[in-house]
């Protein structure tokens, strides 16, 4: 065991901590202060800067590494639990950005739509996203064998995936409200310019970095979490191995009922 | 089959189904009522929703019990040694469920007839909805149970794990009923649309995923 090589933190995750804080700065001061407020929203559509970034890692980067991770330890060539950490780590960070994206646009709906949340397809699947992922978590804190844990944690992940989908289709046709991609359309032409441009996509690129450092932390406790429980584990087996030798030793060294020659200390008491 | 006659038969004999999940669903049904009465219009209104809240808590129910009569000493060993693949095992266990689930909605049918004073005009409708949702209910919760199996806590684990998934079966078979209830064929065949994805989906899942699930337990 090597508690300092593997437990120091890598370089790289800083350097990805430090710029992804930096950008997140230079978007809210270019979303606030720099921007003009929009012809037709006004002051309301700077959400757009933060929002569809967030809701992007919430569902694309986070759903995609947990969905792969699972693919991958389901797969026995390369089955291993980097995989599974990694699985982890991707659907308790994009818990984390469900949450914000169900946030920031409830802070959106409420003055453009009038209320705090709508029953529109978006909404629905991405707050049933978070709900499912809160039973995946909770799956994960049940104490089981790590290899079982794993396992289901990784098939209860692959059906997440397939059932959001279902959700938003279903919900798609019971109502919809919510406006459909208006910043780019399927020609992937930009329909914003200038500055408020630039302001949207250092937002994407600053909450993609925000999210690669928080699944590496995310990455990096589990494993330390685990090295924890081996070390407890062994610490309290050490202990157990050293009282057992102060009672032999004990009952050795105790001159009164002295043991018969060849025979064993527990053969006393018969 | 096998499997399913087991299930089924372990049902008929300890009447656990009969004797608490039935009840249970029809107390579903006067519960709501009670919050929401006695105006004959909310009450005929909410009548397909209510419908399948209590079908969805009772297939938690029913899916717990299904899992419970394989957690004693040797039963999954034996399950697995009987030669029977799993997703024969798995197909056999949805149907007993399923099955369980038709018995269920049928008294849920009368029970909303008279607690809520509607009347289904589309009969087909309602019934084709009923055996597509059970489909989709019976895969989805079965292969559920077999991700809660063996824990000690699956009892409370079971229901978040699979209510929200089960929420498009909700959502289409409440929209699918009231038009059955109002009449209006063409606007709930379109609902039939979403159960029988969800239905197919779930029977290929589960077919190929109870086996390494199984394993893990």
């Amino acid at each position: 065991m090597n508690p300092t090589g593997s437990v120091s933190r890598p370089r790289w995750l800083t350097v990805v901590g430090v710029l992804g804080v930096v950008a997140v700065g230079f978007t809210v001061w270019l979303g606030l202060w720099i921007t003009p407020p929009d012809a037709v929203q006004g002051n309301l559509a700077r959400l757009v800067y933060v929002h569809p970034a967030i809701a992007t890692v919430a569902l694309y980067w986070a759903g995609g590494v947990a969905v792969a991770a699972s693919l991958f330890y389901l797969w026995p060539r390369t089955r291993t639990f980097f995989w599974d950490r990694l699985a982890v780590s991707a659907v308790e960070v994009g818990a984390v950005f469900a949450a914000l994206t169900c946030v920031t646009g409830s802070i959106w709906g409420r003055p453009a739509w009038g209320v705090w949340w709508a029953w529109d397809a978006r909404l629905t699947s991405t707050a049933l996203l978070l709900l499912l992922e809160l039973g995946y978590l909770a799956l994960r804190r049940v104490p089981t064998d790590p290899a079982v844990r794993a396992r289901r944690s990784a098939v209860a992940a692959l059906l997440i995936a397939v059932d959001v989908p279902i959700v938003h289709f279903s919900v798609d046709w019971w109502q919809t409200l919510h406006q459909g991609g208006t910043v780019l359309d399927p020609g992937f032409h930009l329909h914003i310019h200038g500055s408020m441009a630039w302001t949207f996509l250092l937002g994407f690129i600053a909450f993609s970095l925000i999210f690669v450092w928080l699944l590496g932390v995310r990455y990096r406790v589990e494993v330390l979490s685990d090295q924890v429980g081996d070390q407890e584990m062994d610490v309290s087996l050490a202990e157990r191995w050293s009282e057992g030798t102060e009672l032999v030793g004990a009952a050795a060294s105790s001159p009164v009922p002295a043991a018969p020659p060849g025979g064993a200390p527990t053969m006393v008491d018969q | 089959m096998l499997v399913a006659g087991k299930d089924l038969r372990i049902e008929a004999r300890s009447r656990v189904a009969l004797w608490q999940v039935v009840p249970f669903a029809v107390l579903v049904l006067v519960l709501v009522a009670f919050a929401i009465g006695p105006d004959t219009g909310p009450m005929r209104q909410a009548a397909p929703g209510v419908f399948w809240i209590a079908v969805l808590f009772s297939t938690v129910l029913t899916v717990q019990r299904s899992v419970a009569i394989e957690s004693g000493e040797g039963t999954r060993d034996g399950l697995r040694l009987s030669g029977i693949d799993p997703g024969g095992i798995f197909l056999g266990k949805a149907a007993a469920v399923g099955l369980q689930l038709l018995v269920l909605q049928l008294v849920l049918w009368a029970g909303v007839t008279i607690f809520f004073n509607v009347r289904v005009h589309v009969v087909w409708l309602a019934v084709v909805t009923s055996l597509l949702a059970t489909v989709g209910l019976a895969c989805a919760g079965v292969l559920y149970g077999a991700l809660s199996a063996g824990l000690r806590v699956r009892d409370t684990l079971l229901p978040i794990l699979v209510l929200p998934v089960l929420a498009p079966v909700l959502l289409a078979g409440s929209k699918a009923w009231q038009a059955a209830l109002n009449g209006n064929a063409s606007s709930g065949t379109g609902w039939l649309r979403i159960l029988i994805p969800f239905a197919v989906i779930y029977l290929v899942i589960g077919i190929v995923l109870y086996g390494p699930l199984q394993e893990a337990a």
